[in-house]
């Protein structure tokens, strides 16, 4: 599995603003729990638009920026595949459908309340949802496991501070983004 | 200057450029001004509101419009929502711009290089964090570990995953 180019290493073509578009209003559909594993699952594993790298690579620039992480990457996506342009269809595409929906929610709710049996429905949904996203996880992680060297143990550091000693987010980043921009430095050559 | 609109529309602005981690690293913010500082809504609303953004599609950063919604109506909505995405948007579009053109520069590469282990620890946290969250019982875990091996595994929609999950927790198992 080193070197055979896999699906996920080979870029199959340009998305038009019209692609981007309805990509990213199908991403924002089905994405319960989160866009992100169905964002990667569209781009990478379905139209191989980015290969798993660039898709690990554009997705740092979108947690590292400030704001919604899946909204950062809507627009980081667009505007790299079509411009002002592209980031305004990727937008549109990912927020429309699902503001359109919330808002009648949110009448029904500020009417109704309460959803009842729906709680039993969602636990099982939860569950499921969190299943996914550490499928995505280990998908994303696994490159970065396959030689011995300074990004695996960032990455673990990361997570234990967050995961584990549950330090806020936002600290942790400002305090290991530094470290690990210094080494990515310094081992450069 | 106390319109409820004046008061979402700044608050969200401002957490749009500090929610460093997402909407859900924002979360706790959320519920400090809504609930502790401006008494918009109560404990229990908070969390029917952040279920009920968890339950519909797209981005979780959509309970802003709920609490929006709730404190002045659809305008109310509107505005949350813009102020929470508007600010950071543009900021993500003209770091896009920047970072794109510097591609080969020595000091872009070697942020790059730094920033993704970061990153891919901390959604390995948010997968951990949320699979503690929803996994209150062994049926759950199972759930979760199935869905997990599954969607690894095989190409599968994973609505179909999500479907038999909300179809188990209709058992009561849960």
């Amino acid at each position: 599995m080193t070197d055979s180019s896999p699906p996920s290493s080979v870029v199959a073509s340009r998305p038009t603003l019209i692609d981007i578009l309805r990509a990213f209003a199908g991403v924002s559909v089905s994405g319960f729990g989160g866009a992100l594993p169905w964002a990667r699952r569209m781009i990478v594993d379905r139209r191989q638009w980015m290969t798993a790298e660039e898709f690990n690579e554009a997705f740092a620039l979108s947690q590292f920026l400030p704001g919604p992480n899946t909204v950062n990457f809507a627009i980081v996506f667009g505007a790299r595949f079509g411009g002002a342009a592209g980031a305004v269809m990727a937008l549109v595409g990912l927020m429309g459908p699902p503001l359109i929906i919330i808002t009648a929610l949110a009448v029904l709710y500020d009417r109704y309340g309460d959803a009842g049996t729906l709680n039993h429905i969602l636990a099982g949904i939860a569950a499921s949802a969190a299943g996914l996203l550490i499928a995505m996880v280990v998908k994303m992680v696994a490159p970065l496991f396959k030689r011995v060297d300074w990004p695996p143990a960032v990455a673990i550091v990361a997570f234990v501070c967050v995961a584990l000693i549950r330090w806020p987010l936002p600290l942790v980043f400002l305090g290991l983004a530094p470290v690990s921009v210094a080494i990515a430095w310094v081992k450069l050559k | 200057m106390n319109s409820p609109l004046l008061a979402l529309a700044g608050y969200f602005a401002l957490l749009s450029l500090f929610a460093i981690g997402g909407a859900n690293a924002a979360i706790p913010e959320f519920h400090r001004i809504a609930v502790d500082v401006m008494h918009w809504i109560s404990d229990r609303q908070f969390a029917d509101m952040f279920a009920i953004a968890q339950m519909s599609p797209g981005p979780n950063v959509i309970i802003v419009t709920l609490i929006g919604y709730h404190v002045a109506g659809l305008a109310g909505a509107a505005v949350a929502t813009a102020a929470m995405i508007g600010p950071s948007c543009f900021l993500a579009y003209g770091a896009t711009r920047v970072w794109d053109r510097f591609k080969e520069a020595r000091w872009r590469i070697a942020i790059q290089a730094g920033l993704v282990p970061v990153s891919l620890g901390l959604i390995s946290a948010s997968a951990f964090v949320l699979a503690r969250a929803a996994d209150h019982n062994a049926v759950a875990g199972l759930i979760t570990a199935t869905t997990a091996a599954v969607a690894f595994a095989t190409r599968v929609n994973p609505l179909w995953l999500f479907a038999a999950g909300g179809v188990l927790g209709l058992t009561g198992w849960l």
